[in-house]
């Protein structure tokens, strides 16, 4: 245990060191650490806006569905209301047609009929009156007359 | 190896524990006499520490850190935690810190030097001290800095200059006189005199157990690794004792665990001391 100058020695290479850690050591170091630091930091905060940015997305993607399926739900109906207007509408038509179709047989048959009565009266005149003509010529025979009264009979 | 003379085991022990000096000491203090081993070890890891630090420092990135980066980041935030902790002064702490984590790293360095064979130094340099055509009874090794009082007192010498710097660096010359005189016993012109020789004494105790605190326990480890080292030379020489041998075993595993532990927590109390005092002289009292 001698005391002697290694002790001054010692005090000089203990400043020499110490200034040289100061100087290439520690500001690398520390600049080193803070950077990481700020850079976890960041990651962290834009980790936290992307989160939030997520939900908002989801949010409006969820609304949007929702926009969409109702539109469509109106599209379908206003669709269906339409297709039910379109069919009323060609039912009235066709119920229109077949009346007036009907009307414009009833008329015809009816004309038809008339025609066919009116011939059968000139017809029935004719015959009236060619038996009238046949029992005037037969006035004579009395027998005759019966005969073709008879027959005029049997023709009617 | 039988035709030479074994040295006793006090000539062992006193051979191990002799410097390697420039000139021999004779008188308790001499100022013309160095240690070389000593001075050799203390800036050889001294510049280890740093240029293995710096070397860190130049690759680290604000990026994901390898291993090695990591370890020395972790290092330098423990250190930087402390110093923030006990120095409040964040001008200070730019040179305190730095100056904290050299004294971490260089002590535990100079401290781990315990755990390399006791012998296996000094042999080599006695092997080279005979190729050189000296006498290798001659050949003076202590390979564990910290166990020179010269040094631990060095550095906690340093600290105290430190200590002195910044007390009148905070609170200048006057303000730091009047804390002298008038703390911790308070402020009348009886009590001055009691005041500024209690506050010589704090500082020369500090100093004192600042370095003598790390030199005993390295000397002291020193020693036991020295004597568990005899233990097993005891069974070549005698041929008798082949238990001394595993005892040898036995206790160099367990004291070289147990120091691994010792050299930390002395490398950190150094450290952590020095911070404390420096932190002192930034507070009034």
């Amino acid at each position: 245990m001698n005391l002697n100058a290694t002790l001054f020695a010692q005090v000089v290479v203990f400043f020499i060191l110490a200034w040289f850690t100061m100087r290439f050591v520690w500001p690398p170091i520390m600049k080193a650490l803070d950077e990481r630091a700020a850079k976890i930091a960041d990651g962290l905060a834009a980790a936290d806006k992307a989160k939030t940015d997520l939900a908002l997305a989801e949010r409006r993607a969820i609304d949007e569905l929702r926009k969409a399926r109702e539109t469509a739900n109106e599209f379908k109906a206003g669709a269906e209301q339409q297709s039910a207007q379109i069919l009323d509408a060609a039912r009235a038509e066709a119920a229109r047609i077949v009346a007036a179709a009907r009307v414009a047989a009833e008329g015809e048959a009816a004309v038809a009929a008339q025609r066919a009565k009116e011939t059968l009266r000139d017809q029935v005149a004719l015959l009236a009156v060619a038996g009238a003509e046949k029992i005037l010529r037969r006035e004579i025979d009395a027998r005759a007359h019966a005969d073709l009264l008879d027959r005029l009979k049997a023709e009617l | 190896m039988a035709a030479e003379q074994a040295p006793t085991a006090s000539e062992y022990v006193v051979h191990h524990l002799t410097h390697l000096t420039n000139t021999k000491q004779t008188a308790l203090v001499d100022w013309t006499v160095f240690h070389l081993d000593s001075l050799f070890y203390s800036i050889a890891l001294g510049l280890l520490a740093v240029f293995v630090l710096a070397w860190a420092a130049r690759r680290a990135t604000a990026g994901v850190p390898g291993r090695f980066q990591a370890a020395v980041e972790l290092l330098v935030e423990m250190v930087a935690d402390q110093a923030k902790g006990i120095v409040h002064s964040a001008h200070s702490r730019k040179f305190v810190a730095p100056l904290a984590l050299t004294v971490f790293v260089w002590i535990f360095l100079m401290n781990f030097m315990d755990l390399i064979p006791v012998d296996l130094l000094p042999r080599l340099w006695a092997g080279a001290y005979a190729v050189a055509g000296h006498d290798p009874h001659d050949a003076y090794m202590r390979v564990v800095a910290t166990a020179d009082i010269n040094i631990t007192i060095g550095m906690s010498l340093s600290v105290l200059l430190m200590c002195l710097y910044y007390n009148v660096k905070i609170k200048g010359f006057g303000g730091w006189m009047h804390e002298m005189f008038t703390a911790p016993f308070g402020n009348h012109f009886l009590l001055w005199p009691i005041n500024f020789a209690m506050q010589i004494i704090e500082f020369i105790a500090k100093t004192v157990s600042h370095g003598m605190r790390l030199f005993g326990n390295m000397y002291a480890g020193e020693l036991i690794f020295i004597l568990i080292a005899l233990m097993g030379a005891a069974w070549s020489w005698s041929l008798g004792g082949a238990m001394l041998w595993v005892g040898h075993v036995i206790a160099g595993t367990l004291w070289a665990i147990f120091h691994i532990l010792i050299i930390t927590l002395q490398a950190f109390i150094f450290m952590m001391l020095t911070l404390v005092y420096v932190g002192q002289a930034h507070e009034s009292h």
